[in-house]
């Protein structure tokens, strides 16, 4: 059992990290108004978060202007679609073994 | 225990993450019943001023009596445009309804690549059966709306509710039958836009609306 938990990924501790990656697992490029919007979060809380992903190499960072306007949108990284599986793997392991 | 439901729950957050970002889900089972009703009842107007035959395919091609005929398509085509605005406006209606209550919003990733992935066959549709009257045929007109229409709900289908995609199986089988029995044009195309529509509206309605009691 402590074998599993320490397998648990600390960059998915946070439940808006997971809905991050649930988001973009499934959608190529989301942008950050997008994401602000299904995820419920503030600027400041949400711009965190992204970093924190960012930073482990679990999504990339893409800005360009719309216009005068900046948009910047965010895709899954190769590593962060592997790690984010073998998350929910785990979590699978973890909920069976109960 | 209580960290295995934990898990269960972070798994079914994940789901339901996942599904709302990649489907629009605040379409209305109210919006297909109110476009219904109003598409019966754009039939029966026509129904009454023109019968039911006046668009078979039988008569394609008659010469006699043309300038009554035209008058008649001209009040048809009036017809089918007011039905297919006052539908869509109550469509949009319901279904801004149900997002302003669900507290989300209508205009998102996953409505833009909805209108998108309709629009396409919609406009090849609409512009293909304005061609058909140019050339003063109007009873193609009703399964290409049929089969066109259709089309764009199977098209569509991938970014909103999976049920639409059987509506929309629906309307391109019986836009493709409707061409068989020219001579049931305005009642095919009754029971598509109609009957079709009130169905799977109410069929949307109590599995994803109706609060259970």
């Amino acid at each position: 059992m402590n074998d599993l938990l320490s397998r648990f990924n600390k960059a998915f501790e946070s439940k808006a990290r997971l809905n991050i990656m649930s988001v973009l697992m499934v959608n190529d490029v989301t942008s950050f108004n997008d994401l602000k919007d299904l995820l419920a979060l503030t600027d400041g809380n949400l711009a965190t978060h992204l970093r924190a992903l960012e930073e482990s190499g679990y999504i990339a960072v893409e800005k360009q202007f719309v216009g005068r306007k900046p948009k910047t949108t965010y895709r899954a990284t190769e590593a962060g679609r592997i790690a984010f599986t073998v998350h929910l793997n785990v979590l699978e392991a973890f909920i069976r073994n109960m | 225990m209580n960290e295995s439901r934990e898990h269960l729950q972070t798994l079914s957050d994940i789901r339901s993450m996942m599904e709302r970002s990649s489907r629009f889900l605040s379409l209305s089972g109210l919006s297909g019943v109110s476009a219904g009703v109003i598409a019966l009842a754009g039939a029966a107007v026509v129904y009454m001023r023109t019968g039911l035959s006046s668009y078979s395919g039988s008569y394609y091609g008659s010469v006699g009596n043309s300038v009554s005929r035209s008058a008649a398509d001209q009040f048809f085509v009036t017809v089918a445009v007011v039905v297919l605005i006052a539908a869509l406006l109550s469509g949009v209606f319901f279904t801004v309804r149900k997002a302003r209550r669900q507290g989300q919003s209508v205009w998102n990733q996953t409505s833009r690549r909805l209108l998108w992935a309709m629009l396409v066959p919609l406009a090849a549709g609409g512009i293909f059966c304005l061609v058909l009257l140019l050339h003063n045929l109007l009873w193609l007109v009703f399964p290409g709306t049929l089969i066109f229409y259709g089309l764009a709900l199977l098209s569509g289908s991938r970014y909103t509710v999976r049920d639409v995609e059987s509506l929309g199986y629906c309307e391109v089988g019986l836009g493709l039958l409707a061409l068989f029995f020219p001579g049931y044009n305005l009642l095919t195309w009754a029971v598509g836009f109609g009957v079709l529509h009130i169905v799977y509206g109410l069929t949307m309605y109590y599995k994803y609306e109706r609060s259970p009691a």
